[in-house]
């Protein structure tokens, strides 16, 4: 557990996080997101074996040290917009807990080549700490506002690489299809199976499933090369629900 | 003007009609709040808006001689007051921005919190202040006043209910506030003298409520409600409303994008979804309604796991309990079933799919095969003579007591070991009960219910319950079958290419083994076979007790079958509250004790607050009776009362079986006998005989009522269960009627004991009993949780004989 390899991820992710202040020097929320970023990084140590890693993906993690998240959240929020914990953003929707977007970006994988579909697109955070880690993210949202307010504040960010469309998304995006990786936060009563038809073979879909306040757990939806299907789900928390079983 | 002739008419029916007013209130807003909000914190504003009533004890102590000295005019104004501030107050508290869920991250929301108790407390204290005052003016009628006040709330929770059903909360709501003011108007006159211009005023102020637009009154759903998201879709609009005592039920369309309500569809579903209208019960909670006119099979049922019998045996008669909207029957139809027996409880809900939208379900309750029955599941399949080869449950959640308003008991009689055998009976030999359930990870419910029906099993001679049972799940429901006998080499086989087929993992059946579970819908470990494995084997308590959720087997004394809730668990999860440990905390259960301790607190201050004032001041000489006594006496009566009330009430819910009417009757009945005990008393002043004999007296039959019926109720009940409703109704209120004609009497003895010896504390016993009341409601269900309901009538019995000692 404690092998070294694990300090040299911490390494990197503290160097990527001064790189990442350093850009945005005159930034005023810098500190709060650098802190907020170190309070990840403890969570996910304490959660490792759930995760089953130590660090998540130092690309992720310089990501979310990366995307101005108060620039996404109302202004009357904007103050606690890098505190670990889902904020209001009108329309009856969230942004999720900085902690959740972490993971479950992580567990999508991606590289740079990635194709990347995400249904719910809300306040637009998601896509942005995606669209740092791959060349190009489509989001749909199905509430108009809520997406209008999106691609506004995403195309003020200068995310060029964020496409957003305001539809329906239980049908993904045909004409991008298929995709690596697949995010669905406004999920249906069921995981919607053209989604699953659109996921490459290879390709990870992830979908929090909870109330908009608090996830209470991840299903990682995965294709393996042959297109056979497994889920995995899992409780981003360390507990095990048997008292002396490890 | 402190002292009362004998001669003087206390105002009686203004008495009654607050008390009416403000008991329908208490009903009615439980109702509007879980609408607007969820269950559990309904229940907690409410209860601690109650406290208003140990308010009002307070208050008059502090300010009775000037009230007294003003009594006409006190005592009309708090009537007009709860008239007005019930419905000033309750549109108040629906514009305060509290979302419940963010209250462990947002110190705002706190405040928003205390500003809803306080907003709401305010009907309930003018509401205690006026019944208070009475009391304490009239020191000769006491018994009197309190009969009224007992009359009234009786007949104001049956007159709710029946309210609830004609009208939409919101129009009840400006109802109750023009009864308060009729209240007053009738004072005015039972008083004598009124002012024109007071008059006047009352009168113009009922006709302003009375005009109050209906939109004003509708209650708005959370923004975080399920219904309120999807109305967020373009297009979506409510089409439909209909609201009862059960529930407000909303039907709403999507014209533009589909609804598509499909709980547990296989992830390798490729048969298209039917359009559909969604049915949200207060906002919450969806169902919805296929649309299949010409009645042709809807493959995609097919695809959950709850089509699992179909495809183990040929099924000729199928039961389903609890049927909503009908997408079980439609699975029954989809394979050829020819008798179905559906059960529903609410009747809007047939109405909705048999009449409104008949054509759009393609007359799905009037299909020749179909049966649908109005009522309660346990109820029905008590009375039923039938058999049949499957008894289907699927995703139900049971009506608790607590959607009427009374308490947040999560009270389930679905899934209590008595009700599998009950069901289980009914299984024709060969034949299946299937249990359908969400999955929550780490696993809960599914694992109780596993539990339960091992244990069912067990008690009921079957020495290997493993060989009954199969479990599956996909990754969102789970299915567990229990048989009327052992499952095949065959029917195993039938299983596992379901579950293939339809990427769904097997969970448990005879022989499975260990690498067989957690395959396509993985875990971290294979909960579920663990969990079968240790259970029907012979660790099961092992298991039980090192699970970090409460799995034991609810019990019809102990129906708890959604409290998981344990202590030790606590502090772990509350250490991983920054990393998504929150939903790990079951919540109901903390809601609970977190309003017994601010109750607690509150109460406190409430009656310790008039002790501090009184003691200093000297008219009265301190020896007649000892403070620390009327605390006792009081306390121990109120937390009595509403013990046996609310256990009561769940044994007889078992009886009548429809937890509406249960509640209904049997809240009803209490409180009118109890009222007429109350007046028993009153004649008897009459004929004056020591106080602690009467007392004495009540306790001992209460006692003796309490016990017998703790010990003959279940056989009489059982006996006597095949009786018509109407008959079961009179049997209940003639069983009700002693014992609560004897609980009626020791709070009026012990007031008017009180008043004849230091009538300055008579306001402060009332806020006494009002606190105690408060506390009582969530005491009895933390005590029934731990200990069941039995526990709750003895310490209940207990209680009254400590008060019986303490008047000694």
């Amino acid at each position: 557990m404690n092998n070294p390899a694990r300090f040299i991820s911490s390494l990197v992710c503290v160097a990527c996080l001064c790189a990442g202040t350093a850009i945005r020097a005159d930034d005023p929320f810098a500190t709060a997101r650098q802190d907020m970023v170190r309070e990840i990084e403890a969570d996910v140590r304490m959660t490792s074996r759930q995760l089953d890693r130590e660090v998540l993906d130092p690309r992720v993690m310089q990501a979310m040290a990366t995307v101005p998240r108060h620039a996404l959240v109302p202004e009357s929020h904007r103050n606690a917009a890098y505190e670990n914990r889902p904020l209001p953003i009108g329309h009856g929707q969230t942004i999720s807990q900085p902690y959740i977007v972490a993971i479950m970006t992580d567990l999508l994988k991606v590289t740079a080549a990635s194709r990347v579909l995400e249904v719910g697109t809300g306040s637009g955070y998601q896509a942005a700490i995606l669209a740092e880690l791959v060349d190009q993210v489509y989001t749909i949202e199905i509430i108009e506002a809520l997406g209008k307010r999106a691609r506004r504040d995403l195309e003020a960010l200068d995310y060029e690489n964020i496409t957003v469309r305001i539809g329906d998304g239980y049908y993904g995006w045909e004409e991008q299809a298929p995709f690596d990786a697949i995010v669905v936060t406004a999920a249906a009563s069921h995981i919607p199976p053209p989604l699953i038809q659109q996921l490459k073979k290879g390709g990870r879909m992830i979908v929090p499933v909870g109330s908009r306040f608090m996830v209470q757990q991840l299903v990682l939806v995965e294709k393996d090369t042959q297109g056979e299907v497994v889920t995995r789900q899992i409780l981003p928390v360390r507990f095990v629900p048997l008292t002396g079983t490890h | 003007m402190t002292s009362s002739g004998t001669l003087e008419r206390p105002p009686l029916i203004s008495i009654s009609l607050v008390s009416a007013a403000a008991l329908a209130y208490e009903i009615l807003l439980m109702r509007l709040f879980s609408i607007i909000q969820w269950h559990h914190f309904a229940y907690m504003i409410i209860s601690l808006a109650l406290l208003g009533y140990g308010a009002s004890g307070t208050f008059i102590s502090l300010a009775r001689p000037w009230l007294l000295a003003h009594f006409p005019g006190a005592y009309r104004i708090n009537l007009a007051l709860f008239g007005l501030s019930s419905v000033a107050c309750t549109l108040a508290a629906q514009q305060v921005p509290l979302n419940a869920e963010e209250i462990l991250w947002d110190w705002h929301q706190a405040l928003y919190l205390l500003a809803v108790y306080l907003l709401l407390a305010l009907p309930f204290l003018f509401a205690a202040n006026a019944v208070a005052l009475a009391l304490t003016r009239y020191r000769q009628a006491i018994a009197r006043v309190y009969a009224a006040d007992l009359l009234g709330a009786g007949l104001g929770s049956l007159g709710i209910v029946l309210l609830l059903f004609a009208v939409f909360p919101g129009t009840a709501l400006k109802l109750l506030g023009t009864l308060g003011l009729l209240a007053s108007l009738v004072a005015a006159s039972e008083l004598q003298g009124p002012r024109a211009h007071g008059l006047a005023g009352t009168v113009l102020a009922a006709v302003l409520l009375l005009a109050l637009p209906a939109e004003w009154l509708t209650p708005q759903p959370s923004p975080y409600k399920t219904m309120s998201q999807t109305l967020r879709i373009g297009g979506a609009r409510v089409i439909e409303q209909r609201s009862s005592p059960l529930g407000l039920i909303s039907v709403v369309e999507s014209p533009r994008v589909p609804l598509r309500h499909a709980p547990g569809l296989s992830l390798q579903s490729s048969a298209p979804l039917p359009a559909q209208l969604g049915v949200f019960t207060d906002a919450d909670g969806l169902t919805a309604i296929n649309h299949n006119p010409q009645g042709e099979t809807l493959a995609y049922l097919d695809d959950l796991t709850s089509a699992l019998p179909y495809y183990l045996a040929e099924l000729q008669r199928v039961l389903v309990l609890g049927a909503g909207a009908g997408a079980d029957v439609q699975q029954a139809l989809n394979h050829g079933v020819q008798r179905i027996d559906a059960v529903e409880l609410n009747p809007q809900l047939i109405e909705l799919v048999r009449k409104d939208h008949a054509d759009w379900a393609g007359h799905l309750y009037d299909h020749p095969a179909v049966r649908i029955h109005r009522g309660e599941a346990r109820g029905f399949i008590r009375r039923s003579r039938g058999s049949y080869d499957l008894v289907q449950i699927t995703l139900l959640d049971a009506f608790g007591a607590s959607s009427s308003g009374l308490h947040a008991l999560n009270e389930s009689y679905l899934y209590t070991v008595e009700a599998l055998q009950d069901y289980l009976a009914r299984v024709a030999p060969g034949g299946y009960l299937a249990i359908s359930r969400w999955i929550k990870l780490p696993p809960r419910d599914t694992l109780k219910l596993l539990a339960t029906a091992v244990r069912a099993l067990r008690e009921s001679g079957i020495e290997d319950p493993g060989k009954r049972l199969v479990l599956i799940r996909g990754w969102q429901t789970s299915t567990l079958l229990i048989k009327n006998g052992v499952f095949s080499t065959d029917e195993i086989t039938r299983l596992q290419d379901f579950c293939l087929t339809r990427a769904f993992d097997t969970a448990w059946y005879p022989g499975m083994p260990a690498d067989a579970a957690n395959r396509v819908n993985v875990f971290t470990q294979a909960y579920f076979y663990q969990a079968a494995a240790a259970l029907t084997g012979a660790r099961d308590a092992t298991f039980m007790e090192r699970y970090k959720f409460d799995i034991t087997p609810a019990t019809d004394d102990r129906p708890y079958f959604f409290h998981f809730f344990k202590w030790e668990v606590l502090p772990e999860i509350l250490a991983l509250r920054g990393q998504g440990g929150l939903p790990l905390l079951e919540a109901g259960y903390l809601v609970l004790v977190t309003t017994l301790l601010q109750a607690l607190v509150l109460s406190s201050v409430l009656i310790l607050l008039p002790l501090v004032v009184l003691r200093s001041s000297q008219d009265e000489p301190a020896s007649a009776a000892r403070p620390s006594r009327v605390v006792l006496y009081f306390f121990a009566i109120g937390l009595a009362f509403l013990f046996i009330e609310i256990a009561f009430i769940q044994k007889f819910i078992l009886f009548l079986h429809h937890p509406l009417y249960a509640v209904a009757i049997v809240l009803t009945a209490f409180l009118l006998f109890a009222g007429a005990g109350s007046a028993w008393t009153a004649r008897r002043q009459a004929h004056p005989s020591p106080t602690q004999h009467a007392t004495a007296r009540a306790v001992s039959g209460i006692a003796v009522f309490g016990l017998l019926y703790l010990l003959l109720l279940d056989p009489v009940f059982t006996a006597l269960l095949h009786l018509p409703v109407v008959i079961r109704i009179l049997v209940a209120i003639v069983l009700i009627a002693p014992l609560a004609f004897f609980m009626g009497m020791p709070f009026p003895l012990g007031l008017a004991r009180l008043a004849a010896v230091r009538p300055a504390l008579v306001p402060w016993a009332w806020g006494i009993n009002g606190c105690a009341s408060v506390l009582s409601a969530v005491l009895a269900t933390l005590l029934a949780i731990q200990f069941g309901f039995t526990a709750v009538i003895i310490t209940a019995l207990l209680l009254y004989v400590l008060a019986a000692l303490v008047m000694h």
